[in-house]
This record gives structure tokens, C-alpha cells and sequence, in this order.
């Protein structure tokens, strides 16, 4: 596209050209290449409040550096909880005395902001899938998911309902599945456990997985949410 | 309660009158007359309480049953109207001029059972499915079934006869 002298009509030449202006809202097709996100089922004014940039997969540090950061992500959980089923009522004994997981570094935190694990407690029904996406997407990296109880591994006994997803994996990365209906808290720390010699052991990608298939998980994401108002990545 | 029912039946038409407990009992109204009849049992009967409405779906007759059921804290007893709906139709009127809350129960029946309550406040409002796009779900000719393999991707999975399974791994020489 040449870019004219409104005056003279002739084509003026290093100039990067200017949007032009029409006098109605710019065209938002020019953001549409595979580096930025449109945010298309938002308003207009709602697009320019969100981000529209891609995850992209982190960078693992020097080998032995690298190391040292996963002893400490280990051995500092911090919990987001997500009660989204029946199963959440497990981690109300194991925050409290008796299991009392603070022992083992772990401690829960209120928002997304400052919590590394997200931990899935049931079944996820549509209404909160959406929610699981946003706070999911919310959390700072590195980020860790533990989905507890049967229904999140395979719908469980809503396997045959209309409402809830029967593979949480499908939507966001899954590290550690605990299974039971309902889970024992031993059976929660447990899975804890085993989060924690993955992440020792670098395996505790789901991060890095959802950045790389990024787009295979809004896809899916988008199939079950019919009414998708979110912005398409929210941090 | 049969005292009741035979004082209301002097001014509507009422049937099936159904005594389930000394304080419990049940009739059949008709359609047009109860918004008239559920006014009549608040302001003179003191039956004031609207403890729910629910819907039953009759699918071999082909009819909605709602289920208007009242309190009177006086005596407490409780009364339930039903009315009978055409299920290729169905409509009724809106309740929430009587009782405020009765606008939350005529929203979920809409969702629910697809009835519909023009004039109700909101009722057209997803209640807690959000862009739900299949048909009203508590219908019983919905398949929930066959909707959730139909729209849902299932987690692969082999089952396997507990008794054959455990001898095969315990005992595979016999
Ligand atoms: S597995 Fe059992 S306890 Fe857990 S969410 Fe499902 S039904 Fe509830």
C-alpha cells in the first residue's frame, strides 16, 4: 500500500503508512497473524483492556541453576483451591491440624496471583470450566495443576451428565491426578508428594505444554463453552 | 384438609384430592382459574408461605404437572395446588405478583422445562447454564446420556471382570 500526498497525489516514499482514517472504528483484521490474539468475542472497547499476546514456553535456566530452582519450587506450594466439586471439603482437615500441610511448605492462598498449584477439587462443569481457564491463565509461572477426585480424571459418576467435562486434561495441563471419590487427605498429600519428585525431577512442565499447544486447548476449550465472553489468554 | 377442599370447591373447580398426612394434603386445579385461587388461599385462607413450585414432566400423557405448594403458619399445614400444562404448549402465568421469590422458581422452570412465563422478570435469563444451547434439560426425552458421548470427549478406558482379572495376575499357572 503506497501511502499519497493528499495535496499533490503523488506517493510519498519512507513513510511507514498511518491507518487511515475513515472515520470508523479501525479495522481490527491487520492484529489477525499467528503472533497476536483478536479477543474477537469481546466488544471493541472490551479488546483494548486485554492483553494480545501469545504464551510463550519458559526457558529453562543453566542446567544446574535450573536445579536449584526446582528445589525451591518444590518445596514451596502454594496452593490456589478450587472447590468445584464435593471433593474440596478434603482440604479443609489437611490445611487444618491434623494433616497440617504448612509442614511440608505448602500453604493456601487466596488469589491466583500468588499460587503455584491449582488444585481441582471434582467434577468442572461448564459454568466452571470458565472459570478454571481465567484463574488458571491468572497465575504467575511456574505453575503446577493437581485435579483431585475421580470426576475430574473421567467424569466419575457424572460421567453420563450433559453439564460437566469428563477430561480435565483436555482444557488446561494436568501434573498429578488423585483418584477417589472422595480422596482421603493422606491420598491428597500423596499426590502432593508426587508432584513434588516431578517437579524435582523437571517433569512438571504443563506450562510449557499449554504455551506450546496453545492453540489445541482453546480450541477444545471453545467446543464445550458455547457463550465464550473471555478474552483468549488473560494474565 | 378435606374441610378445605370442599369450602374451595364451593368457588373453583377442583379435583383429586389427595390427603397424604393430617397436615399435607394435595388437589388438582384448573389452569385458567389459578392465579385467582392461589390469591384466594393467601388472603383468606392465610395460607401467605409459597414454599416451591416444581414442574413434573408426564411424558406418556403428554402433559406438565406445576406444583404450587403453600403454608399457613397458623395451623401449619400445607397445600398443594397442582395444574396440568399442554406439553406442545407450554405456557402459564407468572406467579410473582404474589409471592416476589415466585420469579427465581418460574426462571429455573424455563430452563429447566422449557415452560415459559411471559411477563415474570428475567425468566428468559440462563440460571446456572451459561450458553446452553441444547433443549431444556430436566425434559424427559432429553438423552443426558447420549448428549455428554456425544458432545464430551471420554477418557478411554478397559474394564475388566474383577474375579478373571485377579486370578489371571495371582494365579496364572492355573
Ligand atoms: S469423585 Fe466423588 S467426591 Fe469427588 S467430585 Fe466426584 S462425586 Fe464428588
Amino acid at each position: 500500500m503506497s501511502y499519497m500526498d493528499k495535496t499533490t497525489g503523488i506517493p510519498e516514499q519512507g513513510i511507514t503508512p498511518p491507518i487511515p482514517d475513515t472515520g470508523e472504528m479501525p479495522d481490527r483484521e491487520w492484529r489477525k497473524d499467528d503472533k497476536t490474539l483478536t479477543n474477537a468475542e469481546l466488544t471493541l472497547e472490551e479488546q483494548d483492556w486485554f492483553c494480545d499476546a501469545r504464551p510463550t514456553p519458559a526457558k529453562p535456566a543453566w542446567g544446574p541453576v535450573e536445579k536449584f530452582y526446582n528445589w525451591a519450587r518444590a518445596n514451596s506450594l502454594w496452593i490456589l483451591a478450587f472447590g468445584t466439586g464435593c471433593g474440596a471439603i478434603e482440604l479443609r482437615p489437611l490445611v487444618t491440624a491434623r494433616y497440617d500441610i504448612s509442614r511440608l511448605g505448602m500453604q493456601p492462598r487466596p488469589t491466583p496471583r500468588q499460587a503455584s498449584v491449582f488444585m481441582i477439587g471434582g467434577y468442572v462443569s461448564i459454568k466452571t470450566l470458565k472459570r478454571i481457564v481465567r484463574s488458571y491463565e491468572q497465575m504467575q509461572g511456574p505453575k503446577f495443576v493437581v485435579a483431585v477426585c475421580s470426576c475430574a480424571i473421567n467424569g466419575g459418576m457424572y460421567w453420563d451428565s450433559y453439564n460437566t467435562v469428563k477430561r480435565i486434561d483436555q482444557y488446561i495441563p494436568v501434573d498429578v491426578y488423585v483418584t477417589g471419590c472422595m480422596p482421603r487427605p493422606e491420598a491428597v498429600m500423596a499426590g502432593f508428594s508426587k508432584l513434588k519428585e516431578l517437579i524435582l525431577a523437571g517433569k512438571a512442565e504443563g506450562q510449557n505444554l499449554y504455551a506450546e499447544k496453545f492453540d489445541w486447548y482453546k480450541a477444545n476449550q471453545k467446543q464445550v463453552i458455547k457463550d465464550w465472553n473471555m478474552p483468549d489468554y488473560n494474565w | 384438609m378435606k374441610e378445605l377442599y370442599d369450602t374451595i370447591s364451593l368457588q373453583f373447580t377442583l379435583k383429586d384430592f389427595h390427603q397424604q398426612k393430617p397436615n399435607l394434603a394435595f388437589a388438582t386445579a384448573e389452569k385458567q382459574q389459578l392465579i385467582a385461587l392461589l390469591t384466594y388461599m393467601r388472603d383468606v385462607h392465610r395460607y401467605t408461605h409459597l414454599v416451591f413450585v416444581t414442574a413434573v414432566d408426564w411424558l406418556e400423557e403428554n402433559r406438565f404437572q406445576i406444583t404450587y405448594m403453600l403454608h399457613n403458619y397458623d395451623i401449619k399445614a400445607d397445600f398443594g395446588i397442582r395444574v396440568m400444562l399442554d406439553r406442545d404448549k407450554p405456557v402459564m402465568e407468572s406467579i410473582h405478583h404474589l409471592w416476589e421469590q415466585g420469579r427465581v422458581y418460574q426462571r429455573e422452570l424455563h430452563e429447566m422445562f422449557g415452560i415459559d412465563f411471559p411477563g415474570s422478570p428475567g425468566v428468559n435469563e440462563p440460571m446456572i447454564l451459561e450458553g446452553w444451547q441444547g433443549p431444556p434439560v430436566m425434559r424427559r426425552d432429553f438423552d443426558t446420556a447420549k448428549y455428554s458421548l456425544e458432545t464430551y470427549d471420554h477418557r478411554p478406558r478397559d474394564t475388566r471382570e474383577p474375579e478373571s482379572h485377579m486370578k489371571e495376575k495371582l494365579y496364572p499357572e492355573d
